[in-house]
């Protein structure tokens, strides 16, 4: 017997969206900056995934997907109008480093979460979110290239820069930390 | 020079980004290069807080049962097993029998599904801080306040004369189907009004009438393709009596 078709893809759906609910709410709570406003997207997200679900093609990448739904919301958003900002000089892959250790590097190691946390939100949109994806979600370049549409060169050098950006922060944060006390 | 090669390479490596042979290459030169080697462990130093730092944020359990709520399978009624049974004549009578067995039991689990989720709507509505969103005795006040909230209008009784006291009214969903929630007063008792349409889905499936479930009384009717269900605590003589007054409001 033929099971209808409709109800495969509500189950499918649900059984492949629902594991993804505390990432995509985390990821939504860091991109918002706000409790309710994470809340409405990662709503959003789910039911605009839910109706787009006959579209999305079984074997491609459904978390990359759902990611990419919830940013494009965002970015949609008045928060995300606001806050996604142009990046210079974004696919020169020539930006890619050419800069080594530094003295302070060590310090990282001793830097505390709640420093990180703070430069983390006090970076750029573009640079928290594709830290985000790689370093908390795991994704690879591929996928991150997937969810933001961008191509793996980019990828590439944004995150450079990102790390480089939130490097700089934390060790700004660290040091006005102790000449602080 | 060899060190520079590797330098642009370091993030790659680190994220597990390079193919199998580039890496291992990487892997033979931080072994002999300590300024890359320390480069590469403040690289996943950093990783790892990040990853540590990033995950800060947990949703509250209304928000993904919420969620939850509104990608769940619908639960569908099978369609065509009849005409299949027709098809096989020698069977029929035993299977038909078993099959209508089943039927009625599974409307009667349907039927008490629907009322337990009604029943339960009810109690925790009034175990709740704020039972109501819209806290108002004026009918002119609490229907427009479902105004685009759900999906259709209806009509609310004059009480003056009655005994009956609006207290406001709340949005729901049974089956994933939003509706109206009045909380209603009597003589210090609520009574609960829950106002769907009627569109052939789980709350519609109810034969209308009234009924005693789990010490609550209850009484249901469409109309106007609307399904009205009162529900409340109280005898059946209030339920009726509220019952009536929102039919004759139409």
């Amino acid at each position: 017997m033929r099971v209808p078709e409709e109800r495969v893809s509500a189950a499918t759906f649900e059984e492949l969206a629902m594991p993804l609910f505390d990432q995509l709410y985390n990821f939504a709570r860091w991109l918002t900056q706000d409790t309710a406003e994470a809340e409405d997207l990662v709503q959003e997200t789910y039911v605009k995934a839910l109706r787009g679900f006959s579209s999305f093609q079984l074997g491609t990448n459904f978390r990359a997907w759902m990611y990419r739904i919830l940013r494009n919301s965002f970015l949609s958003s008045r928060t995300g109008l606001k806050t996604m900002v142009a990046l210079d000089g974004e696919a020169d892959d020539s930006l890619l480093p050419a800069d080594g250790t530094t003295p302070e590097s060590v310090l990282i190691a001793q830097v505390d979460r709640e420093t990180i946390q703070q430069a983390l939100a006090d970076l750029q949109v573009p640079f928290r979110q594709i830290l985000l994806l790689c370093e908390v979600e795991e994704m690879s370049y591929q996928e991150i290239a997937e969810t933001l549409a961008i191509p793996i060169g980019t990828v590439m050098s944004r995150l450079f820069r990102a790390r480089k950006a939130l490097r700089d922060l934390v060790l700004t944060k660290n040091e006005g930390g102790r000449h602080g006390v | 020079m060899a060190c520079e090669q590797w330098r642009g390479k370091l993030d790659a490596y680190v994220d597990g980004e390079l193919d199998p042979a580039e890496a291992r290459a990487m892997g033979a030169h931080l072994r002999g290069c300590s300024a890359c080697a320390s480069d590469v462990l403040e690289r996943v130093q950093m990783k790892r807080s990040v990853q540590m730092a990033g995950q800060r944020y947990t949703a509250s359990a209304e928000l993904r049962s919420r969620i939850a709520r509104s990608v769940a399978v619908k639960p569908r009624r099978e369609a065509g097993w009849f005409w299949k049974i027709l098809a096989v004549p020698a069977l029929s009578v035993l299977i038909l029998s078993v099959a209508v067995n089943l039927y009625v039991r599974r409307e009667s689990e349907r039927r008490q599904r629907v009322y337990s989720e009604l029943a339960d709507l009810h109690v925790s509505a009034l175990a709740s801080a704020a039972p109501v969103d819209v806290v108002s005795t004026d009918r002119h006040t609490v229907k427009p306040w479902f105004q685009g909230k759900i999906p259709f209008t209806f009509n609310l009784p004059e009480l003056q004369g009655s005994e009956f006291t609006l207290l406001g009214g709340r949005v729901t969903y049974v089956a994933q189907t939003p509706g109206a929630h009045l909380i209603y007063q009597v003589r210090k008792h609520e009574v609960s009004v829950f106002i769907f349409q009627d569109r052939g889905e789980e709350t519609a499936s109810l034969p209308s009438g009234t009924a005693h479930a789990l010490s609550f009384n209850e009484e249901n009717w469409t109309q106007n393709g609307l399904r009205y269900f009162v529900v409340g605590e109280v005898g059946t003589e209030d339920i009726q009596a509220l019952s009536k007054l929102l039919r004759d409001a139409h």
